[in-house]
């Protein structure tokens, strides 16, 4: 009898830790992050005219054997200007290419803002309608993706790659998938 | 000045909540009198400062201040004057002061309608909504300022999101707030039981009508809020599952079980932890709602601007009340006796079942809202629960409850008899499944889940008829008016919130199951046809409202060449945030609502425009109203009112018999 | 005079004669049904807050072009459920997929109930042969006194 008394009590303090733990730790996570389900996947097909020469094309094929970024933006998107100084330092140190994949934009908006701001990319997808963009699952840009040698997706960063960010996730990533080398 | 003025109030509040909540505490621990009656007078003047405060806040608003962040943030100098008056609860800090206004007259009247309780009774109540009032104070002077200024001010505000700039916004949260803050006073109340030993039925008399009030209000702030979403959002949906509305929905069913659970304990004395138990867990979930809208750990679109040093603030606050009310329930619960014996059919064991089915329901909303947190929170993965999740176990759990509803109030107390039961309710049995088979015809087509609906519906409304024709039979005869006279407003009030909730049911039930609509390509002077109803669009125009600029669509209805109503659907572009919005047109009638929106325009004079016939649809909001008048009768009900005679009744009380005789 | 008011009257009549039946805003009204139908049931992954159907943003516009046009292909609701849970998670459905993670989630509230009602059996069946406190001495003579009195119900 005693014990059962005590039961009841004591599952509600159980039940009411695990919430409040939960919820502790609900205060860290953003909820309005969605993690890529792609990760650890092939990368999309894909095969774009390319931004800066209309006739040429940029596939996914064409960067096999080497690690690589995607790197998904747009002139119309205020965080990519955020980290396109990051990129293009990135792209200069010649670490890993960057290609870039031009989202949802005017050709010569596009043209325009790298006019403007530094061309980092060693080519750019040219993605008008935005379907290769879904295909990837981009929902916010910019999105930046590591892809290893097979083609294969190995990290998603949503949002602007800050400095913090190259440092301690995509540099060590490249490294390692390139490696070590 | 006047900010600086109403931050001084708060300051003030928080110093009057320490000494309410220390002083009569400790007093009434000691019987020290004089501290003991420090409660009634602080009460008083801490409600004094916190009003003052609001109406700072206020006068900031509609004198267009905007040295003050907060106004500058929601408010604009073309915002209609009832609308700044209802940007002042626009964003996080407002409404914060305004949940510490709605606790602040709580305990006002609270000091006030309490001179038949004793006061070393009052006296541990308002010292336990003195520490609700001191978190929440220090929640607003350390994290959530409303009054911090903006220096150099602002030449203009950033306007009150659209979507706000509505009637509803002007009555949904005070209404919605009074209701989540008026369960604080059932958690005090108690408290105080658990804190004084005094845990009987006397408790639960006096409880029982602020619970009710408190229960009342918040079924028709809930209400506000669903038929504001309901005009405003474009498709005329009237419930999304929303966390934010999960969060006002788990204290209501929490509130249901807890007026029941006190009925018992008011007439027999039995289920006295379990009452104090739920009315924890009402209030608890009360702050969890609070927690879950502000802290930025889900996404609504209720959800206010995030910080998560503010989730920290509320998440310790949350934790100190649950964790010290179920500390205290789990040390003095226990020593409470057991209460009058019930047999297995009784009406104690059925409100005891209405009692865990609606728990249960309570607990799968409360799954489903936080089970993507955990999931993510475990690193298990990211999904959605929404409206298709909700549904699907939602309903199955509610309908065993609402089939007791029509069981319940004719069930005798202590011992019922089920054959005796079955043959009083034989004929209501009959013409419910009548019913379910007849309205689903008549409204054009057979469909299960209409069927059922109409079936329990029915049942509730013929249970309700037979068990007031047998509270009458037991009045001696006499003139009508008199014999209706002679039943307590307790019973119509229960009589009245139970036909509410069956309203309620043949309303969600005939408009998921018939609306119908169309969408339709108008160029000006088409016509569409829908169910009867003619809509000619008679022409657009471009009109100026006070902050925003509109075109303006005229659509004439009419039905078998007779004129019906004309409809102005507009889509409005707000100009300071520069932001679309839909105006939906709704010829609101008794049976059925006709609903216009503008979809796309493909060229000036030619829309895409929606129309719905949506039949029965006000009845969800008239039974949420009947409900909430149901219970503030019961509140009214005379015996809550009548003054203890010294002595007699508690005494009566205290040894456990009931005073007034069973129904 | 007559005349031109008797003409003008016939052109106006003959032109409310002309009033056209406005035509479905979608070329297939069915296909449109599915597609809404569908849509409702996905979440718009920038305004996360609404449904795919009623977010104004420019993903779930392409999303809601992709919908039909695969609905027109013909692609199953099913099939293009996976399609968008293959690129963006999960997150995408409102009515989240049974599987191991989610196991608690659907049975869970079965479980609450059949737990709730255990335990209600459990409670009032030891409850009918649980006894009340008894009076005390004292208390019993209260009971009487009260009975005996002639002071009214309240």
């Amino acid at each position: 009898m005693l014990r059962a008394r005590f039961l009841v009590p004591l599952a509600v303090l159980v039940v009411f830790g695990a919430l409040v733990a939960v919820l502790g730790v609900g205060l860290t996570l953003d909820p309005r992050e969605v993690p890529s389900p792609l990760i650890n996947k092939p990368a999309p097909e894909f095969k774009l005219p390319e931004l800066k020469h209309p006739d040429k094309t940029i596939s996914n094929q064409d960067m096999l054997g080497k690690v690589w970024l995607l790197n998904v933006w747009a002139s119309w998107c205020v965080s990519c200007r955020e980290e396109h100084s990051t990129v293009l330092a990135l792209a200069r140190s010649g670490v890993v290419p960057v290609i870039g994949l031009n989202y949802k934009d005017e050709r010569a908006d596009g043209l325009g803002y790298l006019a403007r701001l530094g061309d980092p990319y060693q080519a750019i997808g040219y993605d008008h309608d935005g379907r290769v963009g879904i295909n990837f699952g981009v929902y916010g840009v910019p999105e930046t993706y590591v892809i290893d040698k097979s083609g294969v997706i190995r990290y998603k960063c949503i949002g602007p790659v800050t400095p913090d960010i190259l440092r301690k996730k995509i540099l060590p990533l490249v490294k390692e998938l390139n490696g070590n080398a | 000045m006047v900010p600086e003025l109403g931050q001084f109030a708060l300051v003030l509040a928080l110093c009057i909540a320490l000494v309410q909540s220390i002083l009569p505490l400790v007093g009434a621990a000691r019987g020290n009198a004089a501290w003991v009656a420090v409660a009634r007078p602080a009460a008083q003047a801490q409600c004094l400062f916190i009003v003052f405060a609001f109406c700072c806040l206020t006068y900031a608003f509609v004198s267009n201040d905007f040295s003050v962040v907060y106004v500058a943030e929601h408010s604009n100098t073309d915002l209609p004057l009832a609308y700044r008056v209802a940007a002042v609860w626009g964003g996080h800090e407002g409404s914060l002061l305004l949940w510490t206004t709605m606790l602040g007259l709580w305990m006002f009247a609270v000091s006030i309608f309490s001179r038949s309780l004793p006061e070393e009774m009052v006296a541990r109540v308002l010292g336990v909504m003195g520490m609700i009032a001191i978190g929440f104070l220090l929640f607003m002077l350390l994290t959530s300022d409303p009054f911090v200024r903006l220096l150099p001010a602002a030449a203009n505000g950033r306007d009150l999101n659209p979507l706000l700039q509505d009637p509803g916004m002007v009555f949904h949260p005070p209404m919605l707030y009074m209701g989540y803050v008026g369960f604080s006073v059932a958690f005090a109340f108690s408290m105080a039981a658990l804190i004084g030993g005094q845990l009987d039925a006397t408790w639960a008399r006096w409880s029982r009508p602020w619970t009710t009030i408190a229960w009342s209000v918040l079924t028709l702030g809930i209400a506000l809020g669903s038929a504001w979403s309901y005009y405003v959002l474009g498709w005329g949906g009237w419930w999304f599952w929303d966390p934010v509305e999960n969060a006002s929905f788990m204290p209501w069913l929490v509130g249901t079980a807890l007026i029941h659970s006190l009925a018992v304990t008011e007439k027999r004395g039995a289920f006295r932890s379990w009452t104090v138990f739920l009315a924890i867990l009402a209030f608890s979930l009360s702050l969890l709602g609070t927690f879950l809208v502000r802290s930025g750990v889900l996404t609504s679109v209720h959800a206010f601007a995030v910080d998560p040093k503010r989730g920290v603030f509320i998440l310790a606050f949350l934790t100190v009340v649950m964790g010290a009310s179920f500390t205290l329930f789990a040390w003095r619960a226990s020593k409470v006796g057991l209460g009058g014996r019930f047999a297995v059919v009784s009406r104690e064991s059925m409100l005891l079942t209405n009692n865990a089915l609606l728990l249960v329901a309570a607990g799968a909303v409360l799954l489903g809202t936080l089970y993507p947190l955990v999931l993510d929170a475990l690193g298990l993965g990211k999904i959605s629960v929404g409206p298709p999740y909700f549904d699907a176990v939602f309903v199955p759990l509610i309908a065993p409850a609402l089939f007791l509803m029509g069981i319940g109030p004719l069930a005798r107390w202590k011992k019922a008899s089920l054959p005796d039961l079955a043959l009083r309710l034989r004929w209501a049995l009959a013409v419910s499944f009548a019913a379910a088979i007849i309205v689903p015809l008549v409204m054009g087509h057979w469909s299960t889940m209409v069927g059922f609906g109409i079936l329990l519906a029915t049942w509730i409304t013929a249970s309700c008829v037979v068990s007031f024709k047998a509270q009458l039979a037991h009045v001696p005869k006499g003139q009508l008016g008199t014999r209706l006279a002679q039943l307590p407003r307790s019973y119509y009030g229960m009589l009245l919130a139970h036909f509410g909730v069956a309203v309620f049911i043949v309303g969600v039930t005939l408009v998921k199951g018939y609306e119908v609509e169309t969408d339709v390509r108008m160029d000006v002077g088409d016509i569409a046809h829908l169910n009867g109803y003619t809509f000619r669009f008679a022409g657009i125009d471009k009109v100026k409202g006070p902050n925003y600029t509109a075109d303006r669509g005229t659509i004439v209805v009419t039905r078998g060449g007779e004129p019906v109503v004309t409809l102005h659907p507009e889509k409005r572009v707000y100009t300071v945030q520069n932001m679309p919005m839909t105006e939906a047109a709704i010829d609101a009638g008794f049976w059925r609502h006709l609903y216009v929106a503008l979809g796309d325009s493909i060229s000036p004079t030619s829309w895409i425009v929606r129309l719905y016939d949506k039949p029965f649809v006000s009845w969800i909001w008239g039974g949420c109203l009947l409900m909430g008048i149901g219970g503030l009768l019961a509140a009214l009900d005379r015996r809550y009112r009548v003054k203890a005679r010294a002595g007699t009744l508690q005494a009566a009380a205290a040894a456990g018999l009931n005073v007034a005789a069973a129904r | 005079m007559l005349k031109l008011l008797a003409l003008l009257l016939a052109l106006v009549l003959a032109g409310s004669a002309l009033a056209k039946v406005a035509a479905p805003a979608y070329p297939d009204p069915a296909l449109e049904k599915r597609a809404v139908a569908l849509e409702q049931q996905l979440r718009c992954l920038v305004c996360q807050d609404e449904t795919i159907a009623d977010s104004q943003a420019e993903l779930a516009k392409d999303l809601k072009k992709e919908i039909r046009e695969k609905l027109k292909a013909g692609m199953s609701e099913e099939q293009i459920k996976q399609y968008l849970v293959a690129r963006y998670g999960n997150f995408v459905l409102f009515k989240p997929p049974v599987m191991a993670t989610t196991v608690p989630l659907w049975y869970g509230p079965f479980a609450l109930l059949l737990a709730a009602v255990a335990g209600l059996f459990y409670y009032i069946l030891r409850r009918r042969s649980a006894v009340a406190q008894p009076l005390s001495e004292a208390e019993q003579a209260r009971v009487k006194a009260l009975l005996d009195s002639s002071e009214e119900r309240p």
